[in-house]
This record gives structure tokens, C-alpha cells and sequence, in this order.
């Protein structure tokens, strides 16, 4: 099969970039669109042009690397898979597929369809994580964990920090991976302690760094490759509700050890 | 920070404003439903209702200024998130974005907005009784007697006001686009707010839709039965006539015509 790819090209983050048309050569429908892009990228560089800039790195679906919105959809047409996972023969011979990067103030283009997505992890400095006292590890199962706490903590621990949902929304806003972050931390008894701070630290850097606000539309839940549910949204919007009532934590002078 | 700071500052904090104020809305929306269904019943119900309304002015204040705070809030939330989303994505795709969202959930900022200039014009027309807007003439001189007092004639003044063919298209665009937002809106309001799980969510949605067409029906019922004249169109043709003359008077025409039906 052979398919027609308008592609996003741009040089840097400073100049203007603009669509190119490129044929792909003969494709095994059976590779994935990543590989459809190296054997097209592979042609570039042998008629010397500049091969096109994309993210990947696993390429099974788990590290939440590769990007893409592929015709209007990010990570591609199906449900659930990223665009890693994504086959060429979901697409038909002679089809025009229409390639864009990631769209958000929050993540700047790098490069043709790379995107700098680290405002994620400043929002995951800003609170994602666990106090944890160093030693040895403890016992896996010295602190209990109730069974449906600990699947819905593993439904939003799925989140592998793609940007799909930012890229989908039509705020890009970043609400389904930040509840994500902050459900799967504040679902488990380790994460009790700074349950509220974390939420408010999250939400807050989530602003911080430009990413649009929530209008429920859904775009998010839909194209998420973990399809993670907007119901941690709304476990988010609780968790932030009771910490913008309770106000910053007083500092205690002279308290603990100091 | 202050809690003011904090929730004005903060996209979730808009969000809360933006439900809270919303859901106030709604419920308003249903009382105010129910009072304008007794257009259906005798001239004295809905006159005497509204005289009981304007007999309590602390009460009949109380809830107008409530109401505009909330509509206030909910706009002014509306156009600041409206800007930040908008500033979230300097630049568009090229090919048409926002997979699985529905219309509805799309065009909340629209929609908002015909409602504000809805609301504007329902006010002048039957709240502040602006002559210049409502295509007939002077609201205020409608009167009616009840238990002996003279009191303004809302009865009269809703027919007439809604037999204008293009004022009864307003009304009803602005409905359809009320129940366009509210389908949306009230199943996110539960959301933005925070309630809501895999066993809620379609219940709530179920809600959504369930209210917002049981008000679309409501406030469509009322323009389309007054325009197609099956409410009042006899009661007001004598009130048309008070309406041009500067003293109402008993229309000796309005006497004739009567007869003439009876025949
Ligand atoms: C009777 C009048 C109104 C009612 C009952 C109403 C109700 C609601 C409700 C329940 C929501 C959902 C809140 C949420 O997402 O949590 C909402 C959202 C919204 N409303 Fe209204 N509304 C009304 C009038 C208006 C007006 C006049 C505007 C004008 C600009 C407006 C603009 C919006 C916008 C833009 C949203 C979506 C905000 C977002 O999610 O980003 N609404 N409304
Ligand atoms: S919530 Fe889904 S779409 Fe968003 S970053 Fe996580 S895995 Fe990607
Ligand atoms: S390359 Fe790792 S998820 Fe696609």
C-alpha cells in the first residue's frame, strides 16, 4: 500500500512552519505508523532532504513518548492504543493522512512534530510524589490497601504522560492528566498525608504553565491511549475544593527538630 | 491568599463559581417556569401571583439582585476561562479538533451568550416595561382590578407582549439555545464540582438531558399557545384598546365585536 502524508514541517520554535506533501514509498500495512515514518524519513535522507522530527522511544504503548495527531485525532483513529500501536493497514492504499504536532501554549514546538512537554513534569515536581523517609524499603504489604482503592489507584496509575488529552481538548487543558497524578497518589494510604497539598500544588502549577481550563467536553477520555476515566477529574476537583477552603498551612515557628 | 484570591485566581476555583452560579440559575429557572405556567389558568391567577410577588419588595429584591450577582459571576467566569482557554492553544490545527466532544459541550460560550442578550431584552420588555422594545406599545398602562384594587395586568401584558411574531421567534431561539446549554451544563456542573463516579455519571447525564427538555418544553409552550392565539387573544382585544387610549375606558368597539361573535 502506499498512502499521501501532509506533514507539519518547522524548523525551529522561532520561524513559521507550514504543510509539506510527501508519498510514502510501497508499505507493509503491518508496520506501525512510526515505522511508516522512518521508511519515509529514510527516503528523505536519501534524496538529501531533512528526514521529519518525531518523538518515540518504547514504541509499545508504555512510555508516553510518541505524540502525533494524526488526522485530527492524537495517537491516531482507534481507542485506547497510542500512536506506537497504530497500524498502517487501519489506513487505506492511496489515503491522505494528515500529520500535526501537538498543539499548546504549554507545549512548544520544538521541531516539525516535536513538542517540549515539560511542563508535565514540573507539575509532577510540584506535588506528584510521596514523603518517603529513606532506609530500607518497607515491607510491601505492612500497610493494608483496600481492593477498590487500590484498582482505581491502579486505573489512574495507567497514565503514562503523552499530552494526548492536552492536544485533544479544545482548551488544551491538562485536567485528565493532572487528576490522573493526583487520584493515583491520593487514592493510597501512603498518599493520605499530603493528599491536599498535592492537589493544590498540581492545580496550581497546572496554571502556572499556561494549560487551558475544563469545559467537560469529553475530547480527552476519548482519545487518552490509557483510557483513563473523567472521573478522576471530578475526584481532582474535590480534593482541590477542600484544599482551597482550608487556605495555605500555617508554618509553625520553632516546631520539630529545628 | 484569601479565599476570594484563592478561587477567583485559580482555574478549578472559576470552575466552582462557574457551577455554583449556574445551578442557582437553575433552580431559578424552574420557579420562574412555574409561575409563568399559571398564564395557562384564568387572568386573576398569574396576576394575582405577580401582585404577591410585588407585595413582598424585600423578598422580590432580595432574589433580583441575588439573581444578577449570580449571572454576573457566571459571565464574568465565562469570559475569563473563555480567554485562558483560548490563550492555552495560540495555534489551531488545520484539521477540525475537539474528537468526541458534543456540540453542546462546544459551544458553551455561544450559546451563554445569546442567553445574556436574551435575559437583557426579556428584562426590558416585561421587567422595566421599555415601550420602545416589545412592539405593541405601553406595557404600564395595562391594568386590571383584583379584590378591588387596580394592579398591573400581566396577564394581558405576556399575550400581547408574545402574539409580535418575531418577538415570540426570540423568545423561542433563545430557549432552544438555553436547552442546548443546560443539556451540557448541568451534567458538568455535578462534574466541576466533583460529584460524580462510573455509577453516577449516567444518571446524572440522564438528569441533564431530562431537565433541560422538561424546561424547553415548559418556556416553548407558553410563546407558541399565546402566538397561535389558544391563550388570552380574546381577553386582550379590549386591551388593545386601552393600550392606545390615553384614559382607559370600556371599548364600546370591544362590546360590538363580542356581539357579533355570539350570533
Ligand atoms: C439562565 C441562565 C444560565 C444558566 C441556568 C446556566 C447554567 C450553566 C451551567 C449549569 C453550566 C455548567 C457549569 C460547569 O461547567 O461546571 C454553565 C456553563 C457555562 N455557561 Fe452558563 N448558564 C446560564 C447563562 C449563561 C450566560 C448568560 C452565559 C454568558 C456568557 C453563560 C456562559 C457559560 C459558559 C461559557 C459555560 C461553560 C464554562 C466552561 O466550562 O468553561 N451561561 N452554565
Ligand atoms: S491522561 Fe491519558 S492522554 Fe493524558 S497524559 Fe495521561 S495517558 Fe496521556
Ligand atoms: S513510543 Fe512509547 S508510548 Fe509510544
Amino acid at each position: 500500500m502506499k498512502v499521501t502524508l501532509k506533514v507539519w514541517r518547522q524548523k525551529n520554535r522561532n520561524s513559521s512552519g507550514s504543510f509539506k506533501t510527501y508519498e510514502s514509498p510501497e508499505l507493509n500495512g503491518n508496520m506501525s505508523f512510526l515505522e511508516m515514518l522512518d521508511v519515509v524519513n529514510e527516503q528523505l535522507a536519501t534524496r538529501g532532504e531533512e528526514p521529519i522530527a518525531f518523538d518515540h522511544d518504547c514504541r509499545e504503548g508504555i512510555c508516553g513518548t510518541c505524540s502525533l495527531v494524526i488526522d485530527g485525532k492524537p495517537h491516531g483513529p482507534h481507542k485506547g492504543i497510542a500512536t506506537c500501536q497504530t497500524y498502517m493497514r487501519s489506513f487505506k492504499d492511496g489515503d491522505e493522512i494528515v500529520v500535526e504536532p501537538f498543539r499548546a501554549k504549554a507545549f512548544p514546538l520544538i521541531k516539525d512534530l516535536v513538542c517540549d512537554r515539560k511542563s508535565f513534569d514540573r507539575i509532577q515536581h510540584a506535588g506528584g510524589f510521596i514523603t518517603v523517609r529513606t532506609g530500607a524499603a518497607p515491607d510491601a504489604n505492612s500497610i493494608p490497601v483496600p481492593k477498590p482503592d487500590a484498582d482505581l489507584a491502579m486505573d489512574a496509575a495507567q497514565c503514562i504522560g503523552c499530552g494526548a488529552c492536552v492536544a485533544a481538548c479544545k482548551n488544551a487543558s491538562a485536567m485528565l492528566f493532572v487528576a490522573a497524578k493526583i487520584s493515583h497518589l491520593g487514592l493510597m494510604p501512603q498518599g493520605q498525608p499530603e493528599r491536599y497539598k498535592r492537589a493544590k500544588a498540581m492545580v496550581d502549577q497546572m496554571d502556572e504553565e499556561g494549560f487551558g481550563a475544563c469545559t467537560v467536553t469529553g475530547s480527552c477520555e476519548a482519545v487518552c491511549p490509557k483510557e483513563i476515566s473523567l472521573d478522576f477529574i471530578a475526584r481532582m476537583n474535590r480534593d482541590y475544593g477542600v484544599a482551597l477552603l482550608r487556605g495555605d498551612p500555617k508554618t509553625i515557628k520553632g516546631g520539630g527538630a529545628g | 491568599m484569601n479565599i476570594v484570591d484563592r478561587i477567583w485566581n485559580s482555574s478549578l476555583g472559576k470552575k466552582y463559581l462557574m457551577a455554583l452560579t449556574g445551578g442557582a440559575l437553575f433552580v431559578f429557572l424552574i420557579g420562574h417556569l412555574v409561575g409563568n405556567l399559571q398564564v395557562f389558568g384564568p387572568p386573576e391567577l398569574i396576576n394575582g401571583y405577580a401582585h404577591f410577588l410585588k407585595s413582598k419588595p424585600l423578598l422580590l429584591w432580595g432574589a433580583r439582585l441575588g439573581l444578577l450577582a449570580c449571572v454576573a459571576l457566571h459571565i464574568a467566569s465565562a469570559v475569563t476561562l473563555a480567554q485562558l482557554n483560548a490563550a492555552a492553544r495560540p495555534q489551531p490545527y488545520a484539521t477540525p479538533g475537539a474528537y468526541g466532544a458534543s456540540k453542546a459541550s462546544q459551544y458553551m460560550l455561544p450559546t451563554g451568550i445569546v442567553i445574556a442578550s436574551f435575559i437583557v431584552y426579556h428584562l426590558a420588555h416585561f421587567t422595566a416595561l421599555l415601550p420602545g422594545v416589545n412592539g405593541v406599545g405601553d406595557f404600564s398602562k395595562l391594568t386590571t382590578t383584583l379584590h378591588g384594587e387596580t394592579v398591573p395586568d400581566v396577564y394581558a401584558m405576556m399575550v400581547l407582549g408574545l402574539q409580535v411574531k418575531w418577538v415570540c421567534a426570540f423568545y423561542l431561539v433563545a430557549q432552544a439555545l438555553l436547552f442546548m446549554h443546560l443539556s451540557h451544563g448541568l451534567a458538568a456542573m455535578f462534574q466541576s464540582l466533583g460529584f460524580r463516579d462510573h455509577v453516577w455519571w449516567p444518571r446524572i447525564e440522564c438528569f441533564a438531558k431530562a431537565a433541560s427538555i422538561a424546561l424547553l418544553i415548559g418556556y416553548s409552550i407558553i410563546p407558541v399557545a399565546i402566538c397561535l392565539k389558544l391563550v388570552g387573544s380574546d381577553y386582550v382585544e379590549r386591551k388593545k384598546y386601552d393600550l392606545k387610549a390615553a384614559n382607559p375606558q370600556p371599548a364600546p368597539a370591544f362590546v360590538a365585536a363580542q356581539g357579533k361573535e355570539a350570533k
